[in-house]
């Protein structure tokens, strides 16, 4: 018999060294996140995920698991929060979904259907954020980066490569490539590596199949993402290490 | 890798020789090559890639999140002046545009020559003789028009910062009230020699009956800090002392590290006595880059006195020693956890807790960080003992503190209490008059108003880390404000989402409403950040950002109203001030260069 804390009411059975993310999902329950990806070690950055904990806020995915836990994630103080966070995310970046071809398989975009978010909430930045568009087969559009890493630690932890890295801080934070030149085509990514699957946005993109399913019939055009918690929790199980329901590999 | 020996001279083999070839030593190795050659520049990068085996976007990554470092020329002579509020109070804004034109640039821009950049950084800890600035990391105080003005000149005829006035570097103690920390005369050596007729369960004891608790501000209990330290599994164990005093209006770290060195090496050898460390690190911030070789000889001295080293006091089994790890100008590497990876050679960002540094710290191994006033506090403790320390100041807040006084007064400086005293008393002693308001603990601390100049500084009311911002009845507690919340954006690490996003958020609706657009819907936002800030931020410097705003507004919220419109919303983008560049770039300011409605 595995110790249990609560979510949302629901007991919740977890193992010795789960976060609550970790256990919330295993066990089919879902709580909005961007950064967390159930391959990769719990992030912690981009705050979606944040929960009440005995009265307390924390990130639920990197909160240890601990029995008697009273963890309320579905309630209004919590949601108003992560929309404030989508809404923040959205202003930092250049997000313009109808011309974007990630629209439908974005968990940002997803996150926003979702939540109701209805409006702009903040004035946004438009920060200046050239494309990198000298790599035959993969685009970069920087604009689009809400710095959740999970490139960046594919790269370095999947591909062994380190294509991808961060400079700067603060808001000037950005995503950068590793060449003197600062460009994709100087690095050693292929098609093939985990760092061209994880990204939630649309930041690293394949070149020539942007619409090869059509707008309408992607994975969260289907079925709002908080639907699909049962789909993803499995990605954690399968020890092949396969990943074909991730986002953004159709 | 010939063919970087053949385009290199060997400067970058011999740091490199210095710091082990070892990553974990990079931002040590970085910071030297800026000091050789201004900037890292693209070689530099390449040729440290290699020979340090990581990838180039892992030292880019490094390089450009600390201030003082950079990718591109900077300027033979690179000018920042501190930016404190305090700086701001005593002219430094007036100061830096003088000089600006007397050296023809603008702020942050490399002049065309490539002599000099002038720009501004966060609080270099001179607030007690100010306004101060930073020239090729040296510090500079009591800068006035005709020091800039000779500055100035210097420059120009590219005088050798050696060669300059060592009156221009002279930095004050300014002590103005010593206690038994400051008033020590302990020899080096004695309170170890104490501590090892004791041993090291019984010193714990000792730091846990005293009720020392760490000065850092965050108050946790020293004792038991060192007692899971030594309790928690690891190869390895380290004392690391942190003395990046960033918190701006803080500089009593820096007076202790002039006049008391012996005792912060004293009470770190003790912690590793306790503890059972091999390893010391003093984290040094960068703006003290003076303090360097100082502190440096007293490590030698030490060494030489067997006080550090192998077998210290000849003490079978008794090794420990400290190297000196410099800082690069990042606040957030105060913070614990940010202050470890930058110890390790990475971009200071906070690990998510737990664990905590006392089982998973300086290489995840068991490390004990205390603050630079911390360890002297338990020196004393192992000297006075535990009963006779815990006497002073009050039950929950035992011994004395330092604190760094500031502002409008006639006598800034240091000041040594036991716990306890008032905000008033303080004031009195400073010789503060008309004060409207204090800014106890820095930006990321309380604003407090005359109504509660009553209060006590210590864990039970007041916790401080040092700073005493003094306001008199002439300043505006808005622009106090909106100095902090600056500060705050300029700070963040930018890992999370709230922090990263909301600090310039905060920043741009508090320039929204200096600028006399602001409305009662600004306000409603502000209040709208700071709740995300504080309930969703990866570590304090986001949880505390707000402060400065939400304690303005509390006690002064007259100082923002005034400010406001009468309307619901005004828009921040004003089409005048859109065209302000194309009036820069056609020399133009007549009539016709502007727009005649006012914002839209």
């Amino acid at each position: 018999m595995s110790d249990t804390f609560q979510l949302d009411g629901a007991a919740v059975p977890f193992e010795a060294g789960q976060t609550v993310m970790q256990a919330a999902l295993a066990a089919g329950h879902y709580i909005p996140h961007l950064c967390y990806h159930p391959e990769f070690k719990p992030h912690g950055s981009c705050k979606l995920c944040t929960v009440k904990v005995n009265g307390r806020t924390a990130a639920s995915c990197t909160m240890p698991a601990e029995a008697g836990l009273n963890v309320e994630s579905d309630i209004e103080e919590m949601n108003s929060l992560r929309r404030t966070l989508v809404q923040m995310l959205f202003a930092e970046g250049n997000h313009f979904c109808p011309s974007c071809e990630k629209s439908g398989n974005c968990m940002l975009q997803a996150l926003g259907y979702d939540l109701e978010v209805r409006t702009a909430g903040f004035r946004h930045m438009y920060p200046d954020r050239p494309l990198d568009a000298s790599h035959p087969d993969i685009l970069l559009d920087f604009n689009r980066c809400i710095l959740c890493e999970l490139c960046v630690r594919a790269s370095s932890e999947v591909d062994g490569k380190n294509v991808f890295g961060l400079s700067g801080r603060g808001i000037t934070k950005q995503l950068i490539v590793n060449a003197a030149s600062g460009l994709l085509k100087d690095t050693d990514i292929a098609l093939k590596d985990k760092a061209m699957q994880v990204c939630p946005v649309g930041v690293i993109l394949p070149k020539r199949v942007g619409f090869s399913i059509p707008i309408g019939k992607r994975r969260y055009d289907q079925r709002p993402i908080s639907a699909q918690a049962l789909d993803d929790a499995p990605r954690q199980a399968d020890a092949s290490g396969s990943c074909d329901v991730c986002e953004g590999t159709p | 890798m010939s063919i970087f020996a053949e385009v290199h001279d060997d400067y970058l083999d011999q740091i490199l020789a210095r710091y082990d070839h070892s990553p974990f030593n990079l931002l040590q190795i970085l910071r030297e090559v800026q000091e050789h050659s201004g900037h890292i520049n693209t070689e530099a990068v390449n040729y440290l890639s290699t020979r340090l085996h990581i990838p180039r976007v892992r030292i880019e990554g490094v390089a450009t999140f600390y201030s003082f470092l950079h990718l591109q020329p900077h300027g033979e002579y690179r000018v920042l002046f501190s930016d404190n509020i305090t700086d701001r109070m005593q002219g430094s804004q007036a100061l830096m545009e003088k000089m600006c034109q007397q050296l023809w640039l603008q702020p942050g821009k490399v002049s065309e020559d490539g002599l000099v950049s002038i720009n501004t950084t966060s609080c270099t800890g001179m607030c007690d003789q100010g306004p101060a600035m930073l020239v090729n990391g040296r510090a500079i105080t009591r800068l006035t028009h005709q020091r800039v003005q000779e500055i100035g000149s210097l420059i120009r005829n590219r005088t050798l910062l050696s060669d300059w006035p060592a009156d221009f570097f002279r930095v004050e103690d300014n002590i103005h009230r010593s206690g038994p920390l400051l008033d020590n005369t302990i020899a080096p050596g004695d309170v170890l020699r104490t501590a090892l007729a004791l041993g090291g369960k019984d010193i714990v004891e000792a730091v846990k009956n005293s009720g020392l608790r760490g000065r850092g501000g965050a108050g946790f209990p020293t004792g038991l800090k060192w007692e899971a330290c030594c309790n928690a599994p690891g190869e390895a164990r380290h004392v690391v002392c942190n003395a990046d005093e960033g918190e701006p209006g803080t500089f009593k770290d820096r007076v202790i590290l002039t006049r008391q060195a012996d005792l912060v090496f004293e009470g770190m050898t003790l912690c590793a006595l306790a503890v059972g460390a091999q390893h010391g690190y003093l984290y040094l911030r960068g703006e003290y880059r003076y303090l360097l070789e100082p502190l440096q000889a007293v490590l030698q001295r030490r060494r030489d006195n067997n006080l550090l080293g192998k077998n210290i006091l000849c003490q079978p089994g008794f090794d420990f020693d400290i190297v000196i790890h410099l800082g690069a100008g990042a606040y957030i590497c105060g913070e614990e956890s940010a202050l470890i990876e930058s110890l390790e050679g990475k971009r200071g960002v906070p690990r998510n807790r737990p664990p905590f540094p006392v089982t998973h710290g300086y290489k995840q191994q068991p490390t004990a960080v205390d603050n630079v006033e911390t360890f002297c506090s338990a020196a004393l403790v192992m000297q006075m003992g535990a009963e006779k320390y815990r006497a002073i100041g009050t039950s929950k807040s035992s011994g004395t503190k330092l604190i760094s006084v500031s502002g409008d007064c006639p006598r800034p400086g240091i000041y040594e209490y036991p716990f306890g005293v008032s905000v008033r008393q303080v004031l009195q002693d400073c010789g503060a008059v008309n004060t409207r308001a204090v800014q106890v603990s820095g930006p990321s601390g309380v604003c407090v108003a005359e109504s509660e100049f009553d209060r006590k500084l210590g864990f039970e009311d007041l916790p401080t880390a040092g700073a005493f911002m003094v306001f008199d009845d002439s300043r505006d507690l808005f622009e106090v404000a909106r100095n902090f919340v600056h500060f705050f954006a300029h700070e963040s690490c930018g890992f999370c989402t709230p922090c990263r996003v909301g600090t310039s958020m905060l920043k741009s609706t508090m320039d929204k409403i200096a600028a006399g657009l602001g409305t009662k819907y600004d306000l409603r936002e502000i209040e709208r950040l700071d709740h995300v800030l504080q309930t969703s931020s990866h570590c304090g410097l986001g949880r505390t950002a707000c402060n400065p705003v939400l304690h303005t507004l509390k006690h002064f919220r007259p100082a923002y109203e005034n400010r406001l419109k009468l309307l619901e919303f005004k828009p921040a983008f004003d089409l005048d001030g859109a065209l302000a560049r194309a009036r820069q770039m056609t020399g133009r300011d007549d009539a016709g260069a502007h727009l005649k409605t006012e914002g839209v």
